[in-house]
Order: structure tokens, then C-alpha cells, then sequence
């Protein structure tokens, strides 16, 4: 049997990358990857990468891809979609680029209901650039350049993208994933796989993936789950915030992880996860 | 070959049937005062054609939108007017790294914006074919030499109409215009039929490949740019001349206010002044050539556009110090700062041209009567 590590994701050219130790992005690149390979889209996706680190991917993902600005991923996915309408086309992008940079293409290209499925790799942080705050970074969080933590007084606060889109009329799918655990990892794959369907059923989808960033966050490698899950996950709650047009509370997102958390325990102590 | 036979057009109209008679599949805008009716006349007839036209929440996403649709190997513009082009240039930078053969239209607020147009407000080293004609019938023309262009180079090209193009009316015949000259297959599209087989596309201005493919690496991408423009440079200047044999003083003029500069020129020949005139039809690549010819044998250069000088410079380097260059046009706008002012006249620009011709003091500029 070969282990999940050794198995590489027949979307991608490279068995290697070229992020930091204990970068959450390549697991949300192999959670795509395999979900347009599992859903027979291999010869129809088309990928739009903004800026960030995660842009070192669009050499080595196996897919049609065309490498847009930073922020305006949104847009060119629009202009590539009605270009060529039976295509699955997905931006990836990065809270800087789309949350910062980028927060009207995104939401605007959510109420048109354009039918693309946008990706955020959400890690509160500039990881590129060296650690700096990022609209999504969150109160208390210490960066480059809120060396004290981030300030609600003097710095405002996050913007939680996915509870914003999921208001949105255009928006037919929104959901936060995480790559901060074995079963998070599980259960952002087939947010990924529900997203594209949306597409294909001609809706607007948007999944969010909260991602580890120990570099940008200035922790030891090793703690960066667990310092994501009490940081960034408490204020970016997981869940499938807007599922067939009807929005979810954070109240009942939470009530959700607290039973997922213990199906979980359950399936551990069973000896696995299903996938 | 199509034709509409000849009919009585918009500018707007005329340049949005000339592009669809291109083969235009994508438009996508944003509304600014003089640009708003080509964008309205694109909403109105791409989607008749089996196009797309969007109206873009902004001049950012309007460029964005098209960079997607050109990626996929379509024809496919956008445009706004000057202050509108200032907020696509990141794109435009973009775009043009990455060859993919955008058309823009500047309905432009007069000639401000040929530092824009030709030198760019984008980054990097990149250059815009920028083409620039005098009337409606001259604009039908162009706009189809652009998509032509832009295809056969892998290069944007900018189309410079301004406000009075944009808005008389002209009788023009939309007929498809086939050019004699074989244009390279887009093998570098994306239409997602290669994931999978280690031979994806990657569409990206950075000179980088997928990994397993021959990539050139940003330096030499860059450098085989600037070759690219370099042969731009030698084969694609367009201009237009006329009375520069035994002239001794030549004008310089572009666009609508190159119509009227030609004009007046040749009423002036008519009544045996020995004026001629240059009208660069390329603004980029410009005719240095041709000034620099037009200035050996002549006394003076004058300059006409209506800006406070932009052009000149390009003049300047073209005489090389040959003969002096005059300015001799100037600001004019209408009230609202949109629109035609009151020195686009043949009477006017008679007086500036024979004061120059004289060595007489220019008159003064004319004042707009209007205030809003």
C-alpha cells in the first residue's frame, strides 16, 4: 500500500515544490487536483493563478492555465469561461490577492453568478512578501507590520470572504475548508468536488481553504495546525456556508464542526478516515 | 467579401460593425464620456453575432475580462477614454508580456493621452502599436488592421479616435477587409483539452513554461520582445504626406485635427504658399523617417495637436535639429472638458499656419465662451 505522501495527484507534473516546511498550500493544490481528476475534468479545466506563493504551482499543475495579476484572477476566469462556456474554469488565489487587491473582482463576479469556481488559499498572511497583514489576518495576530498584534483600534478588522459571498444572490455554493488535519483535508476535497459540480449546473462556487503559513506566522513549523485551528479557524469559522441558495449561521457551522469533530474521534479510533 | 453598402454611421457604430467584421467574438467596457457608445453599440450587436459584450463593474475588470477571452485565442478589445486607459495599464503591461493580441480603443478628450498611448503608463519594457486615424472611413480601416495586427504580432494595438469620431455621423461601408498576409496559428491558446497529457498550455507575461517544457526564463522572453518591436519598428510605419517637394515649412498633425491640418494645407498650396504637411498615421512606430526627409529641405516645423505638446517631442528627434520646431496648437475643449473646443478650425489653424509660415507672432489661443 502506498501511503497518501507518496501518492502524487496525476494533475501534477513534479513530485516536488517549492514552498516552505509545513506549508498548507500543496494540500489544497493535491484536494483540487484529485477532485477535477475524480470528476472526469481532466480535459476540461482551465486554471486562472493570481500572485503568491502558490504561483510557483502554475508550472507544475497539468492543466490548461493562464497566469493573471495579482487580484485579477476573478476577471480573466470570466473572460475565459464565456469564451469557451463547456470548459470548468477555477482561479486560485491568496487572501492578499483576492481579499486585498482583489475584493471587488471577486464579488462581483459572485453576483453576476459567472459560473467559475473561485479558490481563496487563506493563511491571514503575506507569505511572498515575508509575513505582513492581510485583510483577512486576524485581531491580535503579530506580522511584519502589526509587530504587536493586529489592532481592531488602529488596524480595523478581518474580512471573512466566504460569510460576505455567501450573501450574494450570484453565489451558489460557498464553503471554508482546511488543510490543518487529516479529516479537514477529507472534507475540503469534497467541498472542491461540490464546487466544481455547481459549476457545471452553471452556478458561481467559491471554496475557501484556511492553509498554514509557520513561516508568515513566525511559530515552529510543527505547531502551525494547531496554532491555525486557534487562530484563524475561530474567526473563520469551516463549514459549507451557502449550500442550493440557502445560507448557513456561524452558530450552526459550529454546531456542525463540533459533531464533525467527534465523528472524527469516532473514525480514528476505528483506524481510519474515509475519504 | 461582405459589405453593408454605404450607409450612414456613428463613428462609435462604424468602429464596433468594423471590429465584428473582424471576426471581434469579445468586448468588454466600462462607460466614460466619448468611449460610452462604442461600448453601447457592442452590447447591442456582439451578443446578435454570437459574441459576448460585458458591461465590467470597472475599467480594471473590463481589461481583466479580455485578457481571459484573448487566452483562449479569440479577438477580443476593450477601451475607454484616456482617464479609463489609466487604470488598465498594470493589464495592458501584462497583456503585452504575455503576447496576446488585445485591441484597445481610445475614444480619447482630445490628443492628451499620446504619451499614454505611446509610451505607455504600464510597466516593463513594451511597446503598443498605436494607430491613429483622421475620420470615420480612415477609423473603419485601422480597426480592422488592428485585430490584423494584433494577431500577426502577438502585440496589442491601440486605435486613437477621440470625440469627434466617436460622435458625427459619416457615410462608410463596413466591408470586410482581407489581408494579403498569413497570420500565425494561436497554437498557444488554452481550451483545457491538454490537462493531463504533460503537454498543458500556460499563458503567462513571466517567459516561464510547465515544468518538462522548454521555457525561455524571464531574461531571454524579454529580450526576444524587444527584438519583436524592433521589427515593428522596421515594417509597420504608416503616414501620410503631401507638399513637402519644395516646401518650407511643414506641419505635423494627427488624427481628426491631421484632417483638418490637411486641409488647410492645401488650400495654402492652392494659393502658391510652399506649405506641406506630415500625418502620422502609426503613432508608434512613428515616422522619424519620414519628418526627418520632410525637415531637410525645410525652413520650419510646425506642430499642430490639441494638447499643450506632446507629440512635438517625437517631431523633435525625427528633425534632429534640421530646422526649429514650433508648437502651434494648444489646449482647446469644449464646456465640459469632454469634447471638441474651439481651435479644431480651419479658419483658426489657417491663421496659426500662415503666422508660422510668416514668422509672425502666433494668435492667441481661442477661449472656450462656454463655463459649466
Amino acid at each position: 500500500m502506498k501511503l497518501v505522501g507518496q501518492q502524487k495527484p496525476e494533475l501534477l507534473l513534479t513530485e516536488t515544490h517549492h514552498m516552505c516546511p509545513g506549508c498548507g498550500e500543496p494540500l489544497a493544490l493535491r484536494g483540487y487536483l484529485e477532485a477535477i481528476q475524480e470528476l472526469g475534468l481532466s480535459q476540461r479545466a482551465i486554471a486562472v493563478a493570481g500572485i503568491g506563493c502558490y504561483t510557483s504551482f502554475s508550472m507544475t499543475t497539468d492543466v490548461d492555465l493562464v497566469q493573471a495579476l495579482h487580484g485579477r484572477a476573478p476577471s480573466v476566469a470570466t473572460g475565459v469561461k464565456r469564451m469557451l462556456p463547456d470548459s470548468i474554469v477555477f482561479t486560485v488565489q491568496g487572501d492578499g490577492d483576492m481579499v486585498n487587491e482583489g475584493l471587488q473582482e471577486v464579488l462581483h463576479t459572485a453576483a453576476r453568478g459567472e459560473a467559475v469556481t473561485c479558490i481563496l488559499l487563506n493563511n491571514g498572511v503575506f507569505g511572498e512578501t515575508g509575513g505582513h497583514m492581510t485583510a483577512t489576518s486576524v485581531i491580535g495576530q503579530r506580522t511584519k507590520n502589526t509587530l504587536d498584534g493586529r489592532d481592531a483600534d488602529y488596524h480595523g478588522y478581518p474580512i471573512l470572504i466566504g460569510d460576505l459571498l455567501a450573501q450574494l444572490q450570484g453565489a451558489a455554493y460557498v464553503a471554508r475548508g482546511s488543510v490543518h488535519n487529516a479529516g479537514a483535508v477529507a472534507r475540503t476535497k469534497r467541498m472542491f468536488k461540490r464546487a466544481f459540480q455547481t459549476q457545471m449546473d452553471g452556478g458561481f462556487s467559491f471554496v475557501e481553504v484556511l492553509t498554514m503559513c509557520p513561516t508568515g506566522w513566525f511559530i515552529p513549523t510543527s505547531e502551525g495546525p494547531d496554532y491555525m485551528s486557534a487562530t484563524l479557524g475561530e474567526v473563520h469559522i469551516m463549514g459549507e456556508l451557502k449550500v442550493d441558495g440557502v445560507v448557513k449561521s456561524t452558530d450552526e457551522l459550529h454546531e456542525e464542526n463540533v459533531r464533525k469533530a467527534a465523528e472524527m474521534e469516532q473514525a480514528l479510533a476505528r483506524g481510519g478516515i474515509d475519504t | 467579401m461582405s459589405s453593408t453598402g454605404m450607409k450612414l454611421m456613428e463613428g462609435s457604430e462604424a468602429m464596433a460593425e468594423a471590429s465584428i467584421a473582424a471576426g471581434c467574438k469579445f468586448f468588454a467596457g466600462y462607460p466614460m464620456t466619448p468611449f460610452t457608445e462604442l461600448l453601447e453599440h457592442f452590447a447591442k450587436r456582439l451578443p446578435e453575432e454570437g459574441g459576448v459584450c460585458i458591461n465590467a463593474e470597472s475599467e480594471l475588470e473590463a481589461a481583466g475580462m479580455v485578457w481571459g477571452a484573448l487566452s483562449t485565442g479569440a479577438r477580443a478589445a476593450t477601451g475607454s477614454t484616456g482617464q479609463g486607459l489609466s487604470l488598465m495599464q498594470e493589464t495592458f503591461s501584462e497583456i503585452t508580456l504575455a503576447e496576446l493580441p488585445l485591441v484597445i480603443f481610445n475614444m480619447a478628450r482630445g490628443q492628451q493621452d499620446y504619451y499614454q498611448s505611446t509610451r505607455g503608463g504600464g510597466h516593463g519594457d513594451y511597446r503598443h502599436i498605436v494607430l491613429a486615424p483622421m475620420d470615420i472611413g480612415e477609423a473603419v480601416q485601422l480597426t480592422q488592421l488592428a485585430f490584423h495586427l494584433a494577431d500577426k504580432w502577438r502585440n496589442p494595438v491601440l486605435v486613437y479616435g477621440d470625440y469627434l469620431i466617436a460622435h458625427i455621423q459619416e457615410a462608410v461601408d463596413i466591408a470586410r477587409v482581407d489581408f494579403d498576409e498569413p497570420l500565425p496559428a494561436k497554437d498557444w491558446a488554452v481550451d483545457g483539452s491538454l490537462g493531463g497529457s504533460g503537454r498543458s498550455r500556460l499563458v503567462s507575461s513571466l517567459g516561464f513554461a510547465k515544468a518538462g517544457q522548454p521555457s525561455p526564463g524571464i531574461e531571454r522572453h524579454l529580450r526576444a520582445m524587444a527584438e519583436k518591436f524592433a521589427a515593428i519598428e522596421a515594417s509597420e510605419i504608416r503616414v501620410e504626406t503631401g507638399g513637402l517637394d519644395d516646401a518650407e515649412t511643414v506641419i505635423v498633425a494627427f488624427g481628426s485635427p491631421g484632417k483638418f491640418v490637411r486641409y488647410v494645407v492645401a488650400q495654402l498650396r492652392a494659393e502658391g504658399e510652399k506649405i506641406g504637411y506630415v500625418r502620422p498615421i502609426t503613432l508608434w512606430p512613428f515616422p522619424y523617417e519620414t519628418i526627418a526627409a520632410a525637415a531637410e529641405g525645410a525652413e520650419r516645423v510646425g506642430v499642430f495637436e490639441l494638447c499643450a505638446g506632446q507629440m512635438i517631442d517625437d517631431v523633435r528627434l525625427g528633425v534632429l535639429g534640421r530646422a526649429p520646431v514650433t508648437g502651434i496648437g494648444g489646449i482647446s475643449t469644449d464646456g465640459s472638458g469632454f469634447g471638441v473646443g474651439p481651435l479644431l478650425d480651419a479658419e483658426l489653424i489657417r491663421e496659426r499656419v500662415l503666422a508660422l509660415h510668416r514668422g509672425a507672432p502666433l494668435p492667441p489661443l481661442p477661449d472656450n465662451e462656454r463655463m459649466l
